[in-house]
């Protein structure tokens, strides 16, 4: 067996490929859906109709996909710069964190800056929490991986002891869980009746500047350079570490986002499962949209869509709901499969 | 600090170190052995995981408790041919592999869980590995309370260690691995198959992650729980970091972190009052970090970890 580079990567095989991957990927799901005895196209779109069969279903996906969209945007502008930030999970805390500190009273401000305002912090605070990683990658040459990943632990806990703690809401019956954001910090809702928030809005104009940025700007053009080789983009006079605690800072800050739409615009309070795992889910996101942030939006819709699609299935099925996880596992290892393809031949000789 | 001086010289502190480490051990052996060989493997959360439930499912469906360690090393071996089909064969990038295989052998896991036991809502339990007291070792004092009043699962995690360095550093076989971490072009010259040396070392690490997972519900406790890995993959991995990729050293710090983890536990009951118990709970993460830290300077990582190896091409 021979694996050869193409001269030409065609257009459509790079579009192609998270298609194949989604579609061996539900594939694969179909042996788990057969076991339980059901037929994997009735699983399958019941799965569909559950995501978008109705408007109530649509819009707990798109509401579903804002943090997703966030987190993917993390994951995307880090894994740019080759710089393996898998602590977005974490960083999502610290930005639901940094807006309920702020968010709960402290500071009163109308929506119009409140909104922002509680955005800045939380983009601070992941930022924050992704800088010890980064300087220790960047000057002591420790693997970001597994102190990323080590952190997500570490600040679930962090948060844990502020729930029973400092930030307890005395009115929440012994639940951990912290007052809630006031009302001018409070994103206004999208679609009425629904849980749909402006979050979405803002989800949207982030994967567009993050693209104008890796696109349009210096910076962008920098963190590419890094990512694809470092010792050329040195020798070719970028700062290599300035890149890298840049790039870390902003995919910390996107993922805070994540957690304070989830805070200020979803939930309405901190409480420690406002993530299911989103930051884990991000990284998958990002690689069905091959590292591009306008790609990110629909590669969160469909994760997101699979989400919200297996509930409603398992309930009528009676399938466990871990289908979902299974299948955003496959999909992360089959697109660098057909990635794969759309760059290299395999000669079988 | 009388206090703490107490618990040092408790068996119990020891008994309860030693029982902490093995599962660390098996899990830090078999990241090493990848390592060695020139692969990151990051699917080591999910494939603990994926042994810890195939294990312990194996004894509730009513097999018995060596088959059920057999079945998750077989488990391991399986998940680290994926592993090794995608970095050694493949050459994709060996971080998104291992994270893909850990989302996905650890949701894996949990749907196989609940297919199986739809309706479990405590979770159901096993008779486990019950405690073997080696004869006369065992009445040593403190000593033998803590090494030799073991399960047999913690004796075999024990004996792994000098087995893996003999077999690295001993044998034609761990020469060649050695060398596919750091010189795979002149593992070929040799006329070894560098591939398949490597995807060899990945499916032995796997099943050795998977026997450390499996220990966790057979042997530490007797039941499956959704997150209960809870990042000892991760803490391995920093571990053999920290160890600079010798089996030694890794039983060493594996012990050194263990250790540090029994006494928080007993600090707890003492100072709880005082500080919150979250704070304590944190410790064996921070402890991971600084101790990547303190070793990242020296480390010398395998040469040619995270570079794929093609057949007749020049890097």
């Amino acid at each position: 067996m021979q694996i050869e580079p193409r001269e030409h990567v065609a257009a459509w095989r790079i579009a192609l490929a998270p298609v194949a991957a989604v579609f061996i990927s539900l594939l694969i799901g179909s042996v788990l859906i057969l076991w339980v005895g059901a037929s994997v196209l009735e699983a399958y779109s019941l799965l569909v109709k559950g995501a978008v069969g109705s408007s109530f279903a649509l819009t707990e996906t798109l509401t579903r996909s804002i943090p997703l969209i966030f987190t993917g945007l993390a994951a995307t502008i880090a894994f740019r710069a080759k710089f393996y930030n898998i602590g977005a999970e974490g960083q999502l805390y610290c930005g639901a964190l940094a807006a309920t500190f702020f968010g709960t009273g402290l500071i009163t401000l109308p929506p119009l800056l409140m909104i922002p305002f509680l955005m800045l912090v939380g983009a601070l605070a992941g930022g924050a929490a992704l800088a010890v990683p980064v300087m220790l990658k960047t000057h002591l040459k420790v693997d970001e991986v597994v102190t990323t990943l080590l952190l997500n632990f570490v600040i679930l806990l962090f948060v844990g002891y502020f729930l029973e703690g400092p930030l307890k809401d005395p009115m929440s019956m012994g639940w951990p869980q912290a007052e809630p954001i006031i009302d001018e910090g409070l994103f206004p809702s999208l679609v009425d009746k629904s849980r749909l928030h402006f979050g979405f809005v803002f989800a949207i104009i982030g994967s567009v500047l993050c693209w104008a940025m890796m696109r349009f700007t210096v910076w962008g053009y920098e963190i590419r350079a890094v990512g694809l080789n470092a010792s050329a983009a040195k020798f070719a006079g970028i700062n290599v570490n300035a890149t890298v605690i840049r790039t870390a800072l902003i995919s910390g800050g996107l993922a805070g986002i994540a957690g304070v739409s989830e805070v200020a615009g979803l939930k309405g309070y901190l409480t420690l499962d406002i993530s299911p795992g989103f930051g884990y889910t991000g990284i998958a996101v990002a690689m069905l949209a091959q590292l591009n942030p306008l790609a990110v939006i629909l590669s969160a819709l469909f994760i997101s869509m699979i989400y919200v699609g297996a509930d409603s299935m398992s309930r009528a099925i009676n399938i466990p709901t871990y289908i979902a996880d299974v299948l955003v596992g496959l999909s992360v290892l089959s697109i660098l499969v057909s990635v794969m393809l759309t760059r290299y031949r395999v000669r079988f000789r | 600090m009388m206090d703490i001086l107490e618990i040092l010289v408790s068996a119990g502190f020891w008994a309860a170190t030693i029982r902490i480490v093995s599962p660390l051990i098996l899990g830090t052996l078999g990241e090493l052995i990848c390592e060695r060989a020139g692969v990151l493997n990051l699917g080591i959360e999910g494939i603990m995981t994926m042994g810890a439930m195939s294990g312990w499912m194996w004894v509730y469906m009513g097999g018995d408790l060596w088959t059920g360690v057999m079945f998750a090393a077989f488990m391991g071996l399986i998940f680290g041919l994926l592993h090794s089909i995608f970095t050694v064969y493949l050459g994709l990038s060996q971080h998104v592999t291992g994270i893909g295989i850990t989302l996905f052998a650890s949701s894996l896991s949990y749907y196989v869980y609940r297919m199986l036991l739809p309706d479990a809502t405590t979770p159901p339990k096993i008779e486990p590995f019950q405690v073997y007291e080696v004869p006369f070792l065992s009445e040593i004092p403190v000593i033998g309370e803590a090494l030799f009043s073991q399960t047999p699962l913690t004796y075999l995690a024990l004996i792994l260690v000098p087995v893996v360095w003999y077999v690295l550093y001993k044998t034609p076989l761990g020469l060649a691995v050695r060398m596919a971490g750091e010189n795979p072009m002149a593992v070929e010259a040799q006329g070894i198959n560098v591939l398949s040396i490597r995807t060899g070392a990945v499916m032995v690490g796997s099943a050795f992650m998977a026997v450390g997972g499996a220990f966790i519900t057979m042997s530490a406790f007797d039941a499956f729980f959704f997150g209960m890995i809870n990042g000892r993959g991760w803490i391995c991995i920093a571990l053999v970091i920290f160890a600079s990729w010798k089996p030694g050293k890794a039983l060493i710090g594996a012990l050194l972190f263990a250790g540090l983890d029994a006494l928080q536990v007993r600090a707890q009951q003492t100072a709880g009052a005082l500080i919150p118990y979250q704070f304590f709970l944190m410790m064996p993460y921070i402890l991971s970090i600084v101790a990547m830290v303190i070793m990242a300077r020296k480390a010398s990582y395998p040469k040619a970890l995270l570079v794929p190896f093609r057949r007749g091409e020049r890097t």
